[in-house]
């Protein structure tokens, strides 16, 4: 071999050790995801973890993804444990519980970023910033087109919404056509969060909440009041009135609307894809308006940084990547949910002007209501769902409320106010 | 065996007999066919035939597309290695030690073995839940010496979720009542001869427990099969997570067309093999087991 060959050899070994080298000066961070055994979220998370890998030399990002029905479970068992990662994804309603906890801390993030977001995915507890989606979500009552002629309904708008009369009479008539098993799927065969997230708009809309918003103290008033007994009585309604069934099982709601079974279907963005491959006149209804002004649900999962985090400037770093639009726009494409922005909406085929899904983004801009920002939330939460299915199982209205009211405002004491100033 | 006084009557209530069990196996069996029928179908399929007996039958449009996504979605064969192995490690040293400490119990003399043995006893009424934070803590901040040095806490690991099932008062109570019914002749008689303890457990008792050692191995298999809550906790990265966990990942509420149904079935169906192999393996022993405690008193 000749001297120049040798020379070159070492050179190329001296500078593969030199990048290797770089490479490895990396500083690590850990990143939690709740979407194992979702591969395509999961690897749009790791082609933004191997671009910002990529982009710099500080920092490096090493994921691991949990299945999300054990993810809580698992990040309060860290928490307890201290093993907490130092990029944490959160779903927002629990944001406030968990930086109350001391799980996570606020966030540095770039306030262009985020000046024209959607206000659900911003996650807000005690006036700081913990959390930050990329995406929102959002709920529609869905039906088709052919279904409002036929059954011969006003198509409601954003602007005019089905009031509560014509929602009744829209019921009714899907009812009286003979046509469908039952005018309204409610989704009852999805337990946990779905009811305080599909539901609790509706007890809004009448008026009532959860619980008092003005000091999170209490929930009387709230969930036992005029508003709320009045929501109980329309809530029971729909089952006693044979509108929906109060027990349903996961067949008829994965497959109902599209073979028949209903006329309108309370479902998420995320199964709108679906629906539209099923009948290409599906339309996204507003929910209606049921005295205070028409509600669903909002916030979604958002990232943040563990309070036991030795490197919250990295995982700053890596969340401000993420929010770019472009990977906003990439995540929604990828997924079927709504981007934060008008910006990253405008980037994507479904939530553009003229999109299949715009009226989400829509939606969720103007009726999107978030859950109570309290630490109490997940506690509120389950007693909310008991009640709401003891009623659609035929309890007596003010007799759950009361009790309900009395083992949240329980809780709340017990917790000492749960820190609220 | 004695000859039956009405070979005619004996004839048809045999056939009754057989009748009914062919019946309650049927029964029985229906969950596993359903479940297997149902991991060979497009969901579309699958939800629709539930309302009938197709869904226990192999019509329309069969595939093993499911079991392809489900490995895919996934890692299949690392849960069930995984799961095994720490299954299978606990139950061997499971039998060893419970049966050594039902060994003292049912047969040395020692202070404070009632109390002790009362203590085992009332932790049958302790739920795993209420002591799942605390042995969290415990594991999380346990020293250790392996192949890689000094480490301070066990998670992430094989061992968080093997050593603190190997004992435990249900096994140990398997073993107690097994021992107090062997004939006492031969341990005294063992002991007369100048045999150790040790020898009396190695040659004499456990070669008769064949049966409760089979009992204790499938109840232990079952358990630590089915860990679902403290793998969950205690392991967070992937390579040391169980088949329980793994089918979690499953029932994603962002899935694209709902719950994917088949692939769940098909995931149950590959998890379920090694459960009923081993039952199947060592089932003779478990029934004389269980017919030798029916009759016992």
């Amino acid at each position: 071999m000749s001297r120049i060959k040798i020379f070159s050899l070492v050179n190329v070994l001296m500078l593969s050790l030199f990048f290797t080298k770089a490479a490895s000066c990396q500083t690590e961070l850990t990143m939690w995801w709740h979407a194992a055994g979702e591969p395509a979220q999961m690897a749009l998370v790791q082609e933004l973890v191997d671009e910002f890998n990529a982009s710099q030399s500080e920092w490096k990002v090493v994921t691991t993804a949990f299945p999300q029905i054990a993810y809580n479970d698992a990040v309060v068992a860290a928490g307890l444990a201290g093993t907490l990662p130092d990029i944490i994804d959160i779903d927002g309603p629990i944001l406030p519980n968990w930086a109350w906890a001391g799980y996570i801390q606020p966030l540095d993030i770039d306030e262009s970023l985020i000046a024209n977001y959607l206000p659900g995915p911003k996650g807000v507890w005690d006036g700081k910033l913990y959390g930050i989606g990329m995406w929102d979500a959002a709920i529609a009552l869905v039906t088709r087109q052919s279904y409002l002629e036929e059954l011969e309904l006003r198509t409601p708008t954003l602007e005019e919404p089905w009031d509560a009369k014509e929602f009744q009479q829209a019921l009714d008539a899907a009812k009286n056509s003979g046509k469908f098993d039952y005018a309204l799927d409610l989704g009852m065969a999805w337990t946990g969060e779905w009811y305080p997230y599909a539901f609790s708009p509706f007890l809004q809309s009448f008026g009532g909440d959860i619980v008092n918003r003005s000091n999170y103290q209490t929930a009387e008033g709230a969930l036992n009041g005029e508003e709320a007994l009045a929501f109980g009585e329309w809530w029971q309604n729909l089952f006693t009135g044979g509108y929906a069934q109060a027990m349903q099982d996961s067949a008829d709601r994965d497959i109902g609307f599209t073979t028949g079974k209903y006329a309108f279907t309370w479902n998420g963005n995320w199964a709108a894809l679906g629906i539209l491959e099923a009948y290409d006149d599906t339309i996204f209804l507003p929910a209606p308006d049921l005295g205070y002004g028409s509600k669903i649900g909002a916030a979604s999962w958002q990232l943040s940084i563990s309070s036991t985090s030795k490197h919250p400037d990295g995982a700053n770093a890596f969340i401000n990547f993420a929010l770019q639009p472009h990977n906003l726009a990439r995540f929604s494409e990828g997924t079927g949910l709504i981007p934060a922005t008008a910006v990253a909406a405008e980037l994507t085929n479904n939530y553009r002007a003229g999109g299949s899904m715009e009226v989400f983004f829509e939606l969720s801009d103007s009726q999107g209501m978030l859950r109570p920002v309290t630490p109490g939330y997940p506690v509120m939460a389950k007693v909310f769902e008991k009640a709401l299915a003891d009623i659609a199982n035929g309890a007596d209205v003010a007799d759950t409320l009361d009790a309900a009211v009395d083992e949240i405002n329980a809780n709340i004491q017990q917790n000492k106010g749960y820190g609220h100033k | 065996m004695s000859m039956p006084n009405n070979p005619d009557n004996y004839g048809l209530r045999l056939v009754t007999r057989y009748v009914v069990l062919t019946v309650i196996a049927i029964i029985f069996a229906f969950p596993l066919v359903f479940m297997i029928m149902s991991s060979l179908k497009p969901d579309q399929q699958l939800l629709a035939d539930t309302s009938s007996l197709k869904a226990f039958l192999p019509v329309g449009d069969i595939s093993f597309q499911n079991y392809e996504n489900a490995f895919s979605r996934v890692p299949v064969g690392l849960f069930v290695f995984n799961s095994m192995l720490v299954t299978s490690v606990t139950v061997v040293l499971s039998l060893f030690v419970c049966s050594l400490s039902g060994f003292s119990f049912a047969y040395l003399k020692w202070r404070g073995r009632d109390l002790l043995f009362s203590i085992i006893l009332a932790t049958f009424i302790i739920p795993f839940e209420t002591i799942a934070i605390p042995m969290l803590l415990i594991t999380s901040k346990l020293p250790w010496i392996g192949l890689d040095g000094f480490s301070i806490g066990w998670l992430n690991t094989y061992r968080v979720q093997i050593v603190p099932f190997i004992a435990d008062g249900l096994t140990i109570f398997l073993f107690v009542q097994y021992f107090k019914d062997l004939p006492v002749e031969l341990i005294e008689a063992a002991r007369v001869e100048g045999t150790t303890w040790w020898q009396i457990y190695r040659l004499i008792v456990i070669p008769l427990s064949g049966p409760v050692l089979a009992t204790a191995a499938i109840l232990k298999f079952l358990v630590m099969y089915n860990q679902y809550l403290w793998p969950m906790i205690v392991v967070q990265q992937e390579e040391y997570r169980p088949v329980m966990v793994g089918l979690q990942y499953f029932f994603q509420t962002f899935t694209k067309g709902g719950i994917a149904w088949g692939e769940i079935m098909a995931y149950l169906s590959m998890i379920t093999v090694p459960v009923l192999a081993f039952y199947l393996y060592i089932q003779r022993a478990f029934i004389a087991s269980v017919a030798a405690t029916g009759v016992k008193g």
